[in-house]
């Protein structure tokens, strides 16, 4: 026995009611730091909306240094890059899910799951200037475009960087179909691959919500990536080549921009105001994502 | 029969997918670490940048994200394991848990570029901490925290309450059976979550860009309130912003980032696969 352990009972007491008070306040403390964050986005950002008129705001030109604030070209290139990229990470997530879970040989599976965990550490800067360097290039030649640095090139990284999540999401969907499912359909004689595509795939569907709004959450917020590979233009994408075009999303605006404005100036307030609209996107988006977890929870496993 | 020949065409189609997947992961790697690895020896490594950072070495951008890692981990392991411990041994399943849960879920999903800008507005600006290794680490933290908490609470959770039962039967308090008995077990997936937590905040550059980063500064940061060159923001600046820059000290940026961010991962695996197999229960 060591020597803290001999205490009087009033002694124990009262140091280990501190310890679980301090326990306790630390388990609020996700609360407080998400309520800090909403705080300080409208504290700073509010007075955007009082200074600039709300038919600049909503306008399609971004030039700062002549007034003109509308957001509307950042908002539709945010929602191109991030839309393409879903729908090209959506299929490749599902199926890569599917061949891991459910067809890989174990001796693959050890080497496939550990990949997609790098690929989720790899810095986001890192993607960017590998995108910059040699993925932008190659889609300047193959397409014939004057610049490799396009909101396609854009969506093709950010698929990349959700990839993760998403097959994540969707491996734990196809876990939780119960094995009487599978069994029942294979004791009717149905192959392995009718099995998956007709009995354990459509009764993980619902697991696709999650996955593609956890992707989408990641999506929209990425930024440096971003802010490398897709040339930054504040155009409106509005013809339909804009998706081979230079394009340029909330994130980047804000981080190219921040670190040149002056503290208080308008810019600087509606370049808080822009992330006060990512953070409340973000915020619903994952809430959507949260609630269907929970729902799932409780009708008794993910699925 | 067809229907096995449309199972194989089926399995291959599904094969070729994860190639496509997972072929340009190795691509990454491969290109950055070969173009890189030219970049880099002991100088490049441990000496100051010169001539505009077009040459010499990268050696102050590694102390400063050795700095802002330990920064980070100092806010971040209290706080979030304080709240993994709460989480998984104290809540109980109430509306209030509920709401924390959710405010882990969007913590984790706020926009890397908006923590900096919190950063800004709190740390820098507010608490007048000015641009500096503190405020960025303060900021850093806090995005690592819902990382922290869900992979701590996920170990405390996986020890069997059996660990807590016997515990208090001996007399044990709630507090004793928690620190001498259910911590100990999960420490190895804690200290995973942990590691997996700094490794995003050493790669992280969007939320530094306005707390800490300074774009050139040849020489050591001497306290937690000076600013300090981070590796990631270092890479950014010398890819985008310096004209003329040699492609190969930005590889060999990338390599050393890349590097430290895989080593750590790599032994993150390493500890979680190894308890696992060595776990009695």
């Amino acid at each position: 026995m060591t020597d803290d352990d001999v205490l009087t009972d009033g002694q124990a007491r009262w140091g280990e009611s501190l310890i679980e008070a301090i326990i306790r306040v630390l388990g609020f403390s996700a609360i407080g730091f998400v309520t800090l964050i909403f705080v300080f986005l409208l504290r700073e950002g509010i007075p955007a909306f009082f200074k600039v008129r709300l038919a600049n705001l909503l306008g399609a030109r971004w030039y700062p240094t002549f007034g003109l604030f509308g957001t509307l070209p950042l908002i539709l290139g945010s929602l191109l890059i991030t839309v393409t990229a879903i729908a090209i990470a959506l299929p490749l997530g599902v199926a890569t899910a599917v061949f891991v879970r459910e067809v890989a040989p174990d001796w693959a599976r050890e080497i496939l799951k550990p990949m997609i965990e790098v690929l989720a550490g790899i810095p986001s800067v890192v993607l960017g200037f590998f995108g910059m360097t040699i993925v932008a290039p190659l889609i300047r030649e193959s397409l014939g475009t004057p610049t490799g640095l396009t909101a396609f090139t854009g969506a093709i990284l950010l698929a990349y960087m959700s990839l993760p999540t998403i097959i994540s999401v969707a491996e734990d969907a196809l876990d939780a179909v119960p094995k009487s499912y599978r069994d029942g359909a294979r004791a009717m004689g149905a192959t392995e691959w009718q099995t998956i595509w007709r009995v354990v795939v459509p009764a993980a569907r619902s697991g696709v919500v999650t996955a593609v709004m956890l992707g989408l959450g990641r999506a929209i917020g990425e930024t440096m990536a971003v802010m490398l590979v897709t040339g930054n233009a504040a155009r409106m994408p509005l013809t339909m080549d804009s998706l081979f075009r230079p394009a340029r999303t909330m994130t980047a605006t804000v981080a190219a921009e921040m670190g040149e404005v002056a503290q208080g100036s308008v810019h600087y307030h509606v370049l808080f105001g822009i992330g006060l609209i990512l953070f409340m996107l973000t915020f619903v988006v994952n809430l959507t994502a949260a609630v269907a977890i929970f729902q799932k929870q409780r009708r008794g496993g993910l699925r | 029969m067809d229907r096995y020949r449309v199972q194989r065409f089926g399995f291959a189609l599904l094969g070729l997918v994860t190639v496509i997947v997972v072929a340009p992961i190795l691509l990454v790697i491969g290109a950055i670490a070969i173009r890189g690895f030219e970049a880099i020896d002991w100088g490049f490594l441990t000496s100051m940048p010169r001539d505009g950072m077009r040459a010499g070495g990268i050696f102050p951008a590694i102390v400063g994200t050795l700095w802002l890692t330990l920064g980070t981990a100092l806010a971040a392991i209290p706080i979030g394991v304080g709240g993994a411990i709460y989480l998984s041994e104290y809540a109980r399943d109430t509306l209030l848990t509920r709401a924390i849960r959710l405010a882990i879920i969007n913590l984790a999903g706020v926009p890397s570029v908006v923590y900096g800008l919190f950063g800004l507005g709190l740390f820098v600006l507010f608490l007048q901490f000015g641009t500096s290794i503190a405020a960025g680490s303060l900021t850093l933290a806090i995005m690592t925290l819902p990382i922290i908490i869900s992979t701590a609470e996920e170990a405390l959770r996986a020890v069997p309450n059996e660990f807590r039962t016997v515990s208090a039967s001996l007399g044990g308090t709630r507090w004793q059976g928690i620190r001498r008995i259910v911590l100990p077990q999960a420490m190895p997936g804690i200290i995973t979550g942990v590691i997996l937590g700094l490794l995003r905040a050493a790669g992280e550059t969007a939320p530094i860009l306005f707390t800490v980063a300074a774009f050139f500064l040849p020489r050591l940061p001497q306290s937690p309130f000076d600013q300090t060159m981070a590796l990631p923001y270092h890479l950014y600046v010398i890819s985008t912003q310096v004209p003329g820059m040699p492609e190969e000290n930005q590889y060999g940026t990338a390599l050393v980032l890349l590097a430290l961010v895989l080593s750590l991962n790599l032994v993150a695996t390493i500890i979680r696969s190894y308890y696992r197999r060595r776990r009695e229960w």
